[in-house]
């Protein structure tokens, strides 16, 4: 039997539509494919091999005819799929069965995915190394001591590992373009609003936004082309059309104006970093493409900016997870003590370090100086894009400053681990897409991942730009040894 | 500067209990977060209007009809503790 895990979307539906593949043998392929090296991932945070053999054999009774029927997709856990344990990976969420299918999953469903596991991720998404997971840290499958990226790194890591052949995560910071490039897998942010966030457990309301981990360029248009799309279930999602993505798949740069922000080539870059963006900006020049400097000048605050809206934000939506209404309860005789055993209890120590930020941030006395600060802050980051895109199509950075870090090698220090996320960050202020793609390898053999940015709605155009360098660079062909 | 009576009136605030020596170790992280965010006060935001949210959205409004919501038994599922058609909490009232 041929292995299917190491195709592509776009190959696999090929292949099922030659030769009639059943989802039986895709889903034998991926529990084979999982007993082999997950062991060494940890790549899940929820796993059903017996629902996954009833929805492959589902799939073949029906004669799925979706678009993207039979291809097998994991699904963060921050993502409701209906009667599966979505937790967060928080013990505070311990045993909740979602009752309800997220947006995107309904879409996915409908298009006939083979629903694949909920992937491992930072506890709540407050990360950006994937240890902070009541499960356990998922592991870079390049390096199994080194971290895979967060918060989405068990979607990442899965896809690189070809455990699963695409993945959903969801971005607040980077949380999926950051894990991506450490993993060398495509991971696409969409515009805010673009992608409905009914059923996404909310981490920050006002920067979440679900995009999918792909091997490839093509397969990322062809899932967001299933999952974008205005919700009347989500008062954010923006009514506007929805342009078919498969149609920007087209190598063509000739002309395209695209700016380099001074202020991410920075001091503190890593070597190899900088040079394999050098070299795809060379690539990119070749064919045609034009570049200009630009100034993003108050990039130098996106961090803080971050931290202070991100945390206080989560403070107010984390604010439900009480013991009450679902997951854990401490026992304790009042009901003040019950809410703060369980708290105390259930959520890990990043958890509690966030909401405690966000609780002060927002305490009265000391709102003026951080949260409002923070907000208008957020304004003028929002218009140094406003400003540069008058003058650039696409802007291009690096999507990290170094390659994968190894485990526990920030743990302690919180706010170097903030600072990973330093070129994430900016364009989720601003509520602009971007796209993380493969553009080659340290001297120590680990991924390192591009950034394209656009402006809000243009995720056409950075699918363009992005499939043009893809197919001229050809990393994505590159798989780790597990 | 943070101190340990800080984050133990924020905890408070945020209804989490403190265990050993964490209000310390929070006191001293967030002490090293709130001196990097201090370079915001660098920055001069006279004038400058806040932003809530990425993209313009007035209220939102739908048609105000009657629709299908979750069951009772459906969103009582999850209850740590439940009765009848009630989630059940510690008592409240003496």
């Amino acid at each position: 039997m041929q292995d299917f895990c190491t195709y592509t979307a776009r190959q696999l539906r090929q292949a099922i539509e030659k030769d009639s593949v059943k989802a039986a043998d895709i889903a034998s392929c991926l529990l084979a494919r999982r007993n082999a090296v997950d062991k060494k991932v940890n790549g899940f945070a929820h796993f059903d091999k017996k629902l996954l053999l009833e929805r492959a054999e589902a799939l073949d009774a029906n004669e799925s005819k979706g678009p993207l029927s039979k291809i097998p997709i994991a699904i963060k856990d921050n993502i409701c799929v209906k009667d599966e344990l979505t937790t967060c990976s928080s013990k505070i969420l311990d045993g909740f069965k979602a009752p309800y299918d997220a947006t995107v999953v309904t879409r996915l469903k409908q298009a006939g995915t083979l629903l694949a596991g909920k992937s491992n991720m930072d506890e709540f998404a407050f990360g950006s190394s994937c240890e902070t997971s009541c499960y356990g840290p998922t592991r870079n499958p390049y390096d199994l001591d080194r971290i895979p990226g967060g918060s989405s790194g068990g979607s990442a890591a899965l896809v690189a590992a070809d455990e699963v052949i695409a993945a959903i995560g969801s971005d607040t910071g980077g949380s999926v373009r950051q894990p991506a490039a450490l993993c060398g897998v495509v991971g696409f942010k969409p515009t805010y609003g673009r992608v409905s966030r009914y059923g996404l457990i909310a981490f920050g309301s006002s920067l979440d936004q679900i995009g999918p981990i792909t091997k490839d360029v093509t397969d990322c248009a062809l899932l967001l082309k299933i999952i974008a799309g205005y919700d009347p279930m989500d008062s954010t999602s923006i009514d506007t059309d929805v342009p078919d993505y498969t149609t920007s798949l087209v190598k063509d740069v000739k002309g395209l104006k695209i700016g380099l922000p001074k202020e991410y080539f920075i001091e503190g870059l890593d070597k190899d970093v900088k040079e394999k963006v050098d070299q795809a900006v060379d690539l990119l020049k070749g064919l045609g493409a034009e570049f200009r400097e630009i100034s993003l000048p108050h990039t130098d605050y996106a961090v803080s900016v971050y931290y202070i809206v991100a945390c206080s934000e989560a403070s107010s939506n984390l604010a439900r997870f009480d013991g009450v209404q679902y997951g854990l309860r401490s026992k304790k005789p009042s009901l003040l003590d019950m809410y703060k055993e369980t708290r105390r209890e259930g959520f890990g120590m990043e958890a509690k370090r966030r909401i405690i930020l966000g609780t002060y941030a927002l305490s009265s006395g000391y709102y003026d100086a951080y949260y409002l600060k923070a907000q208008k802050a957020r304004t003028l980051i929002k218009q140094d894009f406003d400003e540069a895109f008058k003058s650039c199509d696409i802007i291009l950075t690096p999507t990290t400053p170094t390659p994968a870090f190894k485990i526990g090698e920030k743990t302690k220090e919180p706010l170097k681990m903030y600072l990973s996320d330093i070129f994430t960050i900016p364009a989720n202020l601003a509520g602009i897409p971007g796209i993380s793609v493969p553009c080659g390898y340290s001297k120590g053999g680990l991924p390192i991942g591009l950034q394209f940015i656009a402006r809000p709605f243009d995720e056409a155009g950075l699918i363009r730009a992005a499939y043009t360098y893809e197919q001229n660079a050809g990393f994505e062909r590159i798989r780790p040894e597990l | 500067m943070i101190k340990k009576d800080m984050i133990n009136y924020v905890a408070d605030l945020a209804r989490i209990s403190l265990a050993g020596d964490e209000e310390k170790l929070f006191a001293s992280q967030l002490n090293d977060i709130l001196a990097y965010i201090e370079k915001l006060n660098k920055l001069d935001t006279a004038g400058v209007e806040p932003m809530s949210h990425a993209v313009i959205l007035v209220n939102m409004f739908r048609d105000d009809k009657v629709k299908d919501s979750l069951p009772k038994d459906e969103a009582l599922r999850n209850a740590p503790e439940k009765e009848k058609d009630f989630f059940k909490v510690p008592k409240v009232i003496e």
